[in-house]
């Protein structure tokens, strides 16, 4: 059984106002098939801690480990980690000017898996899929992202998870800018992955509502860079009805 | 001019406040429609170059001085030439009717070649089957030389005439283009020239009613090149496409300042240019003017110019102009665009799973091959894709 493990895990990141510790020691254990959702208020590090398990250079790691199946993630090459199976969704997708959609997904799909998928199965694949996430057939020749709306970005960043079949996925923010009919087919797009593969789901969001369609098994309260509080599915709903206020205050007690 | 003397329907000068100033600019009024620039065959016409010409700002006019108001060599060189049915190649002297019939040149380095071309290299196309031909220069040597050529497409013919350019050279030329009505010739310049090359040159062409002329200039190898591209859509009906990619290393200036001319109703002009930068120094530069005359009725145009840096250190000037001097036209649109290949998007095709090499590759493939895949000759076309996977494994930083 797959395991993504992060322990005390501190990251710095360079600001104009000089370095800054954005984590403060994080610990979690996402086995495959789990899916844990992080929370938090804004500037609480949630998605300093996506960046810097894909390997965003701009994130330094001063201190701790994250490990996948025992390998060190940290010594791995941004590539080198999807490969191994690490997927992020990001909650701004970058446009890629003069590479097709279709190029795009064929050549990520032919270095993760070491070799070019078979064509006519792959087509098929790509088509049944789009057709789920209700993207328009022309998304597949359009440049990466380029000029698609926010939600069409976030669609394909969820094409891509089904396509690619990682072991552990970082969905940041995948909820943000989502009308609840797009909010509902991004998060079909997770359940099925998630079920089709055993996926094991690290899910950051600032708000519950993505919750109601995507179940997490675990619930993680992000404060200042560490986790202050873990529990089930009720946790959320809790912070539903209250916020973040009480973490805030105790931070800043703390 | 006097009011009198001009349409109504066209602004003046004068209502526009577009004249002399009295503030000692020794009565120096800019040129303000396209087709007004002075023309000549004669070098001597034309003043000595400062770099502050419209026509030489971009370009670095003291690596290409010896072009300009040099003494150039005007004899015939040799070329290699693919036979093919229905086209034939021959020198003809300065007295050949066709010279002069579809352009004059406007700047002092193309009339420094007029001025000194001792014979023509004249193509002749006839035959309504379509062929291929391709001349190669590759031995041009060193010295500052002058060339003119004329390829000329009779009535309903069809052809693609590959100029290919290899080797050293330092060549200001000029290339006439002739197509009868209904003629379909694509006319493709190739600049694969040594690193210290110098090649300035003009091409003109003339598109009768209803033909259809495709040009494409592909600048990949060069120290300066300068193709100035000018179509003249001269019969109704005439339709030209025309296409550019280039390549810019450190070091290098490509440049390319095309001008389509509807002169006739019913016309048709798509101008797409696309252009890759990498390495210190590495500089391009595009301009693209579009007039559509007082007679081309029922115009469509539209052009286009994208530049991809792939690194620091490059520059990319990209300057579209667009004069409509009739209302009655189906559409004219010009876009322009330079963008970055940067760290953000390295990141986005790493994760998921793309080599660094490969990311660079993707893109810089993905965005050139829009053209190349247009140029419509499948041998150079497949050369051309390899060339320009060389060019970028050639360039350091894209192989780290």
């Amino acid at each position: 059984m797959s395991v993504l493990e992060i322990h005390d895990l501190h990251v710095t990141v360079e600001t104009d106002q000089g370095t800054k510790e954005i984590l403060r020691g994080v610990d979690l254990i996402i086995r495959e098939g789990e899916i844990h959702a992080i929370m938090g208020p804004n500037g609480s590090g949630k998605s300093t801690l996506a960046y810097t398990i894909a390997g965003h250079p701009k994130y330094k790691v001063t201190k701790g480990t994250i490990t996948l199946d025992g390998e060190d993630v940290l010594a791995m090459t941004v590539d080198a980690r999807a490969r191994a199976g690490l997927f992020l969704a990001m909650q701004y997708p970058v446009e890629i000017p003069g590479v097709t959609n279709t190029n795009f997904l064929r050549t990520a799909k032919t270095a993760i898996d070491g070799e070019a998928p078979s064509i006519r199965a792959w087509v098929k694949d790509i088509r049944e899929t789009m057709t789920r996430l209700r993207m328009d057939s022309s998304f597949a020749e359009r440049n990466v992202n380029e000029g698609f709306s926010g939600g069409e970005k976030k669609r394909n960043e969820i094409l891509q998870l089904e396509l690619l079949k990682p072991k552990f996925a970082v969905l940041d923010e995948t909820d943000s800018g989502l009308d609840v009919d797009a909010l509902k087919i991004v998060s079909e797009g997770v359940n099925r992955a998630a079920e089709n593969t055993g996926l094991g789901i690290l899910l950051i969001t600032h708000y519950t509502r993505i919750l109601r369609y995507i179940k997490p098994d675990f619930v993680h309260v992000f404060v200042a860079g560490r986790v202050a509080e873990e529990g089930g599915r009720e946790l959320a709903d809790r912070l539903e009805d209250e916020g973040y206020d009480r973490f805030l205050t105790e931070a800043n007690v703390g | 001019m006097t009011a009198a003397s001009t349409s109504t329907a066209l602004p003046t000068a004068e209502q526009h406040g577009i004249k002399e100033h009295s503030d000692g600019r020794f009565g120096f009024v800019p040129v303000q429609t396209r087709n007004d620039r002075f023309r000549s065959t004669n070098v001597e016409d034309f003043p000595a170059v400062t770099g502050r010409e419209a026509v030489w700002k971009h370009t670095p006019v003291d690596r290409v001085e010896s072009l300009i108001s040099g003494a150039l060599d005007g004899s015939a060189y040799a070329y290699d030439a693919t036979p093919a049915d229905g086209i034939s190649v021959a020198w003809v002297g300065r007295d050949d009717a066709r010279i002069g019939s579809a352009g004059v040149p406007e700047e002092r380095a193309s009339a420094n070649a007029w001025s000194t071309f001792e014979q023509a290299i004249a193509i002749s196309v006839t035959g309504e089957e379509a062929k291929e031909f391709t001349l190669t220069r590759s031995a041009l040597g060193t010295g500052a030389r002058a060339a003119h050529t004329i390829i000329e497409a009779a009535p309903f013919s069809q052809a693609t005439v590959i100029l290919q350019n290899t080797g050293d050279a330092q060549l200001t030329e000029n290339v006439e283009v002739i197509l009868g009505e209904s003629a379909n010739l694509t006319v493709i310049s190739v600049q694969e020239w040594n690193d210290d090359a110098l090649h300035l040159a003009n091409h003109f062409a003339s598109v009768g009613r209803d033909a259809r002329f495709k040009h494409v200039v592909v600048s990949l190898g060069g120290g300066v090149v300068r193709i100035n591209p000018s179509t003249h859509l001269v019969g109704s009906g005439a339709d030209t496409e025309m296409l550019g990619v280039y390549f810019a290393d450190a070091g290098q200036h490509l440049e390319q300042q095309v001008y389509v001319f509807h002169d006739a109703p019913h016309g048709r002009s798509r101008v797409t240019y696309k252009g890759a930068l990498q390495g210190e120094g590495a500089r391009t530069v595009w301009i693209g003017d579009v007039l559509i005359g007082p007679d081309a009725v029922g115009t469509d145009s539209y052009e286009q110019n994208r530049n991809l840096v792939l690194t620091d250190g490059t520059r990319a000037d990209s300057v579209p102009n667009l004069e409509i001097e009739t209302g009655d036209i189906l559409g004219a649109g010009h876009a322009s665009a330079t963008g970055r290949f940067d760290d953000e998007q390295l990141f986005y095709l790493q994760s998921r799973g793309i080599t660094e090499d490969e990311a660079r590759r993707l893109v810089v493939r993905g965005f050139l091959t829009e053209i190349v895949q247009q140029i419509g000759a499948p041998a150079l076309q497949e050369r051309l894709q390899l060339a320009i996977e060389a060019e970028l494994s050639s360039v350091p930083g894209a192989g780290e």
